[in-house]
C-alpha cells in the first residue's frame, strides 16, 4: 500500500474525509459510553442538550469557546508560517498576570481608558514571552516546538511563586489567588442580565481581523509564503526571520488575550487553575480548523460544546468527564488522517 | 559480444500514464549479457518513469519487465534488487558520515544478522575496487570524497551485491570529461566481466563512445533504436528531437557598458563545495557571458552573488560603477536584476500559491501591488494576467496553483515575473534545465532578444552545448575559480573541458589575474 498525491481534488475528496472523521468519532464514543455503562443514543442527546440546549447552556458554550477562540487563533496564525507555537498556555498566563498586575488598582482609571489598556499591555506581555523562542529560533536555530512548550511550565511555576509570594490576595483565606480587579477593569456583559462578557465578541473580532490580515495585507502574504515555502520566500526578498519575529509577536499577542478576557471576562482574579489547558486545546482548534482564522470560530464552538456538554452529561448519565478528552482526541487523530486523505489517495500494489 | 546472446534484462511494451500525460507509450527493449545498452532522451522524455517501473517504485500499466527470463512482480521495489539489477542514481544515495565500507555494506545484509563480518566485508570490496579499477579507500568518510569519488562508492555499492546489470542514470553529469574518461575504463572492465549496462544519458558524444546500443525515447514513446556503429550523432539528435537538431543562430553585436562587477570576490567554502577564490567577472551591457562548469564548481556561490542572497566575505561587487555595501534579493531586485533561478520548484515559485501570488513574489511590497502593507490583488490579478496572455503560459487561469503547471509553463512565468520589469542585468542559472525542446527553444530566444535589447546576461548552465550555442563570451569555473574569458568560437569542447577539470589554471595565473 502505498499514497499517491491527488493534483486536483474534486470537492467531495475535499469535504467526505472530514465530514467522514466526525461521524467515525461519534461512533468511537459511543462504543466508550456503552462500556461506561451508558446508552450510547441518550449520551449524545445529552451531550448536545449540555451544550445547546438551553439559553443557560448555550451561554456556557460561548464563554468557553472564547479563550478557545484566542488561543486557537494564536496556534493557526503561527502553524501557517510553520513556527510552532506550543506555548500558548504560557503566553495566555502572561496576558492574566498583566491584566492583574495592572487592573487591581495600579491605574485608578474608568473602564473606556483601562479596558483597552489592560488589553494592550496583555498583547504586549504575551508577545514578549514568545519572541525569546522566536529569537533564539532565527539567531541561534533553537528549536522553538521545545523552548515554546518548557516556557510553559517555567511560566506557570513562576506564576505560583507570585501567587504564594507578592501577589497572593492578603484578604485571600491563605488560598493562592491573586486580588480581585477594581470593578472599571472587568468586561462588562455584552446583554445585561446574560452571562457573556464583550471577551466573546473581542474574539470574534480579531478572528474576523486576523483573517483579513492573512487574505489581504503584505504581512499575511509573507506569512503565508514563509509558511508554504522558506527557501523560495527567502530568494524572493522576503525577509524571513523578520517575518517569523513578526508572526510570533501576533500569536504570542493573541493568546494572551485569552488570559485578558478570562480573567477581566469571567474570574476577576488570577489563579493557577485559570486555564484547563486552554492553550494546548488551542492547536486541537487550529487543527481542527485547518488553520483558517473563521474555521477557528466553528471548531472552538464544537470543541467547547463537547466540554460543556460532557460535564453536564457525566452528571445525568452518570459517564466520566473523560469522554470529552476521549471524544476530542479521537477527534483531532482522525482529522489529521481525514486532512492527509483530501490530498493523496490510498494505491494497493 | 558474446556469440550466443543470452538476454539479460527484456522490457515487453511498458505503458504509464499520469493522468493525461502518457510517460511511457508501449516501449520494449531488451539487454543482452555484456552489452551497453545507452537509454537517450531530454528531459521528461519517460527515461526515469522507465526505471523507476523497472524498480517498482511505479506499477505499469500495462507490460512486463523480465530478469533473465524471469518477470519480475509489478510494484515490488525489493525484487528487481533481488534479480540482480542495481542502478547509480544522478543524485548519490550515500550517508555523509558513514565510512565507504559503512555505506557499500548498509543494507546489503539483514539488520537482524547477528554480527557483521567486516573483514570479509573489507577483503570484497578492496577485491572489487582492485579488479575495476575504481580507487577509493574503504576506511575514508563519505563526507570528505570528491563528487567523483562517491560516484565510485555507488558503483562499488552496485559490485557488491553481485549485480548483473547496472543502470547509470546521468553519470557524467557531475564529473569532467577526464573523470568521465576514468569511468568509461570502469564500464568496459565490467562489460568484460560479463555484467550488462544501461546508460541514460543525453549526451550524444559520449553515447557514441561507449555504448554498443542506442534506444531514443521521446515524449514517452521509443523513436529508434541504432547500433552505434550504425548510426552517428546527426541522426541520434534527429531521433531524439524529432526534427535535425539546429543550434540558435546568434547575431553578433557590440557590447556596451560594463552593467555588473564582480571585483576579486572571495567566498568561504561550503562543505562539499568550493567558494570563490578572487573571482572577477565583469557584465557588459548587449552580451550573454556564459558561465560554464561541472556541478558543484562554485556556480551556485556565483548565482548567490548576483542574486544578492549572499555577501562576498572578500572583494567587491559593482553595480554601474557603485559599489554595494549591502546586498540582499530585496536589493537585488530592486536594483533591476532579473533572477531566473536554478531551481524553479523549489526556489523560483511556491507551489501552493496560485499564479497570481507566484507573479508578484519579488515585488509584491513595491507601489505597483501594494499601499500601506494592503495588498492590491486586482492589479496583481492583472499583471498575473498579462503575463499569462503575452509569455504563453498554458494553464486553467491565474488563480491555479502553480504546482500543477508543467515545467515549462512554470518557467515561463518565472520569465514573465522577472522581464516585465524591463531589467538591464539577467541571471540565468541553468534555465532550460528539464525543459522540453519547445520550452528550450522559447527560453533562449527571450534571452537573446532581452541582450538585443540592450541587457547583460549571465548564462550559468552545465550544459556546455547550451553555453556554447548562446555565449557572446565564456568563462570556465572550476574549483571556485574563473578562467580568462574567451570569445565565442575561440574555444572547442575540448579545450573548454581541459579548463572544466581545474587544468590550465596553474600556467595562466599571470594571465588571469
Amino acid at each position: 500500500m502505498r499514497l499517491e498525491p491527488i493534483k486536483n481534488p474534486s470537492l467531495a475528496r475535499s469535504l467526505l474525509p472530514p465530514a467522514s472523521a466526525l461521524g467515525v468519532t461519534v461512533v468511537i464514543a459511543s462504543l466508550l459510553a456503552m462500556v461506561a455503562g451508558a446508552n450510547p443514543f441518550s449520551v449524545f442527546g445529552l451531550i448536545l442538550e449540555g451544550a445547546f440546549g438551553s439559553k443557560f447552556a448555550i451561554l456556557e458554550t460561548l464563554n468557553r469557546a472564547t479563550p478557545l477562540i484566542f488561543t486557537g487563533l494564536a496556534v493557526a496564525v503561527a502553524f501557517r508560517a510553520k513556527f510552532w507555537n506550543i506555548g500558548a498556555e504560557a503566553q495566555l498566563y502572561a496576558g492574566a498576570l498583566m491584566t492583574v498586575l495592572l487592573g487591581t488598582g495600579f491605574l485608578p482609571w474608568p473602564g473606556v481608558v483601562i479596558l483597552p489598556t489592560l488589553a494592550l499591555f496583555s498583547i504586549l506581555a504575551g508577545a514578549t514571552l514568545l519572541l525569546v523562542p522566536a529569537l533564539l529560533k532565527t539567531r541561534f536555530g533553537v528549536d522553538e516546538v521545545v523552548t515554546t512548550l518548557l516556557f510553559n511550565f517555567i511560566f506557570l511555576l513562576f506564576i505560583s511563586m507570585l501567587l504564594e509570594g507578592p501577589l497572593k490576595d492578603p484578604m485571600g483565606m491563605g488560598w493562592p489567588k491573586s486580588a480581585r480587579l477594581i470593578p472599571e477593569a472587568r468586561l462588562p456583559r455584552l446583554v445585561e442580565g446574560l452571562r457573556l462578557h464583550w471577551g466573546f465578541a473581542l474574539a470574534i473580532l480579531s478572528a474576523i481581523a486576523v483573517w483579513i490580515v492573512q487574505t489581504r495585507s503584505t504581512l499575511g502574504y509573507e506569512m503565508r509564503a514563509v509558511g508554504l515555502n522558506k527557501q523560495a520566500a527567502a530568494f524572493a526578498g522576503i525577509p524571513v526571520n523578520i517575518v517569523l519575529v513578526k508572526t510570533a509577536l501576533l500569536s504570542g499577542g493573541l493568546a494572551a488575550l485569552a488570559g485578558f478576557s478570562e480573567v477581566a471576562g469571567l474570574k476577576g482574579s488570577l489563579t493557577l487553575d485559570l486555564s484547563p489547558g486552554f492553550g494546548y486545546t488551542g492547536i486541537i482548534v487550529a487543527m481542527l480548523a485547518l488553520l483558517h482564522p473563521l474555521g477557528v470560530i466553528v471548531a472552538a464552538l464544537f470543541v467547547a460544546g463537547i466540554f460543556v456538554g460532557a460535564d453536564s452529561m457525566s452528571r445525568a448519565a452518570d459517564v466520566p468527564t473523560y469522554l470529552a478528552d476521549i471524544m476530542l482526541a479521537t477527534a483531532l487523530l482522525l482529522m489529521v488522517l481525514a486532512i492527509m486523505l483530501t490530498r493523496f489517495r490510498v494505491v494497493r500494489d | 559480444m558474446p556469440k550466443n546472446p543470452v538476454e539479460a534484462l527484456c522490457l515487453n511494451a511498458i505503458t504509464k500514464r499520469f493522468g493525461e500525460l502518457i510517460a511511457n507509450d508501449a516501449v520494449s527493449f531488451s539487454v543482452m549479457k555484456g552489452e551497453v545498452v545507452a537509454l537517450l532522451g531530454e528531459n521528461g522524455a519517460g527515461k526515469t518513469t522507465l526505471m523507476n517501473i523497472l524498480f517498482g517504485q511505479y506499477t505499469a500499466d500495462s507490460g512486463t519487465v523480465a530478469v533473465f527470463g524471469e518477470t519480475l512482480p509489478p510494484g515490488n521495489s525489493r525484487a528487481a534488487l533481488d534479480a540482480g539489477v542495481g542502478m547509480v542514481h544522478q543524485h548519490f544515495t550515500l550517508a555523509d558520515n558513514l565510512t565507504v565500507q559503512e555505506n557499500i555494506t548498509l543494507g546489503a545484509r539483514s539488520l537482524f544478522s547477528p554480527h557483521l563480518d567486516r573483514a570479509a566485508s573489507r577483503a570484497k570490496i578492496i577485491e572489487l575496487s582492485e579488479k575495476f579499477h575504481l580507487v577509493v579507500s574503504p576506511d575514508a568518510d563519505v563526507g570528505s570524497l570528491t563528487v567523483g569519488e562517491r560516484q565510485r562508492v555507488e558503483i562499488l555499492k552496485a559490485l557488491y551485491r553481485d549485480v548483473q546489470i547496472l543502470i547509470l542514470d546521468e553519470p557524467t553529469a557531475v564529473l569532467t570529461p577526464q573523470e568521465t574518461d576514468d569511468l568509461f575504463a570502469t564500464l568496459r572492465l565490467a562489460i568484460a566481466k560479463g555484467l550488462s549496462i544501461i546508460f541514460i544519458s543525453h549526451k550524444l558524444h559520449e553515447v557514441m563512445a561507449i555504448a554498443d546500443r542506442v534506444i531514443v525515447l521521446r515524449h514517452g514513446k521509443m523513436t529508434g533504436g541504432a547500433r552505434t556503429k550504425d548510426t552517428d550523432k546527426r541522426a541520434l539528435a534527429a531521433m531524439m528531437m524529432g526534427v535535425e537538431a539546429t543550434p540558435p543562430q546568434v547575431a553578433p553585436v557590440n557590447p556596451g557598458a560594463v552593467l555588473f562587477e564582480l571585483q576579486n570576490v572571495t567566498t568561504p567554502d561550503f562543505g562539499n563545495v568550493p567558494g570563490l577564490k578572487s573571482v572577477s567577472l565583469a557584465l557588459k551591457a548587449g552580451q550573454i557571458i556564459g558561465l560554464a562548469g561541472v556541478s558543484g564548481n562554485g556556480q551556485a556561490a556565483v548565482a548567490d552573488i548576483v542574486g544578492g542572497l549572499h555577501n562576498p566575505s572578500a572583494g567587491r561587487v559593482v553595480l554601474n560603477g557603485n559599489t554595494i555595501q549591502k546586498w540582499s534579493p530585496r536589493e537585488a531586485v530592486q536594483n533591476g536584476i532579473a533572477r531566473i533561478p536554478e531551481d524553479r520548484h523549489k526556489t523560483g515559485t511556491i507551489a501552493d500559491f496560485d499564479l497570481t501570488e507566484n507573479a508578484i513574489l519579488e515585488r509584491y511590497n513595491t507601489d505597483a501591488f501594494s499601499k500601506g502593507g494592503w495588498l492590491n490583488w486586482r492589479r496583481s490579478r492583472a499583471f498575473a494576467d498579462s503575463i499569462i496572455d503575452k509569455y504563453d503560459v498554458r494553464c486553467p487561469g491565474a488563480d491555479t496553483p502553480i504546482r500543477l503547471l508543467s515545467g515549462g509553463n512554470m518557467q515561463k512565468l518565472i520569465l514573465g515575473r522577472v522581464l516585465e520589469a524591463d531589467p538591464q542585468i539577467i541571471l540565468a542559472n541553468q534555465p532550460v534545465r528539464g525543459l522540453d525542446i519547445g520550452a528550450v527553444n522559447y527560453v533562449h530566444s527571450q534571452l537573446l532578444a532581452a541582450r538585443d535589447g540592450g541587457a547583460a546576461v549571465l548564462l550559468i548552465s552545465e550544459d556546455l552545448d547550451e553555453v556554447m550555442a548562446l555565449s557572446d563570451v565564456i568563462h570556465v569555473i572550476a574549483d571556485g575559480r574563473l578562467s580568462p574569458e574567451f570569445s565565442r568560437g575561440q574555444m572547442t569542447p575540448a579545450q573548454l573541458g581541459f579548463w572544466m577539470a581545474g587544468q590550465g589554471f596553474e600556467t595562466s595565473v599571470a594571465h588571469a589575474s
